[in-house]
């Protein structure tokens, strides 16, 4: 079980960041996106690589009206 | 009649007139009011991506020619503000924060502890940082101290308008900064972002007072206007003010009429 955006997702096994987007219906090559893992930023350079361990918590963010 | 440009962190900025996308309803309003304001620099908020809403806002403010400014609105600690910004650099490709760590959730007034804490390590980070901060002088001069771009000290609460409250503290935030000083939050209309500019403010941040205005776009001119008739005012040079009048027409040579 991870946490995206505060909800919680079964994974089978260790997915990649990348996956997790895919997953989400989010094309990983759009821009004006930014991914959080655990309170730290994952730079879009190792969304296919760095896997997420079980209770991971991503948040996945990008532009809104504001300010 | 043309202005000096303004200043920022080494870039140059025609326009005075910093826009917030925030309350805009419809995007083409937006996009409209961007154009009629000529403004340079919007400011946008970072959220958590809903994959069903619509992804055109950074299309239309660099369509028309402005460029994105994140904040870290929403933010109340130094820890998530710092965050926010990190992540706006990665999304957005910009390291410009308005950095904003609110303290109460009701004025939405500034925490002014977290604030510097934030602002410290974002310079450290290698950020230009343009912070949010109370009319509070000495808080000014201590963002100044760490780095800060600029200080953008409240006219009064976010999306008050109730313009400018203490015009006594923001003149002497406006002495003593070394960095350009910009009026954000609290303007209700054309006369605040003049009033701001005649104290001394190098440039005015709206966003309510042109969103919610009944003809955003309209309201978006006015400011624009009043931005530049403010500083144009004010190099002018105005007259002091006096306790009593001062006759405009000449006292000699006065006609006597016939009783």
């Amino acid at each position: 079980m991870i946490y995206v955006n505060g909800e919680p997702v079964q994974t089978p096994g260790r997915p990649t960041i990348r996956d997790v987007l895919v997953e989400r219906g989010i094309d990983p090559e759009t821009a004006g996106i930014a991914v959080a893992v655990d309170a730290e930023v994952a730079r879009r350079g190792v969304w296919p690589t760095r896997t997420l361990d079980d209770g991971a918590r991503v948040e996945i963010v990008r532009a809104v009206q504001g300010g | 009649m043309s202005t000096a440009p303004l200043r920022i962190a080494g870039r140059t900025f025609t326009s005075r007139l910093l826009l917030g996308t925030g309350g805009f309803t419809r995007m083409e309003s937006l996009g409209d009011a961007i154009d009629a304001s000529r403004t340079e620099l919007v400011t946008v908020a970072m959220r958590r991506i809903d994959a069903s809403a619509p992804g055109s806002l950074l299309d239309v403010i660099r369509d028309r020619g402005a460029d994105v400014l994140p904040n870290t609105a929403g933010c109340f600690t130094a820890r998530d503000a710092v965050l926010t910004a990190q992540l706006a650099r990665e999304a957005l490709g910009t390291d410009w924060v308005k950095l904003e760590v609110i303290g109460d959730e009701r004025t939405l007034l500034p925490d002014a502890t977290e604030l510097l804490v934030a602002a410290e390590q974002l310079v450290d980070d290698g950020f230009v940082v343009l912070p949010y901060t109370s009319d509070d002088p000495v808080l000014a001069r201590r963002l100044e101290d760490v780095g800060c771009a600029a200080v953008m000290p409240l006219g009064s609460p976010i999306g008050s308008g109730q313009g400018i409250a203490n015009p006594a503290n923001l003149t002497l935030i406006v002495e003593a900064a070394g960095v350009p000083v910009i009026l954000d939050a609290g303007v209700g209309t054309a006369s605040d972002a003049a009033l701001a500019m005649e104290l001394g403010c190098d440039a005015v941040l709206c966003a309510s007072a042109i969103s919610r205005a009944t003809d955003p776009v309209a309201m978006s001119h006015a400011l624009r206007h009043a931005v530049l008739a403010g500083v144009l005012a004010r190099d002018a040079g105005r007259i002091p003010r006096r306790t009593h009048a001062r006759a405009s027409s000449p006292l000699a040579g006065m006609p006597e009429f016939a009783e």
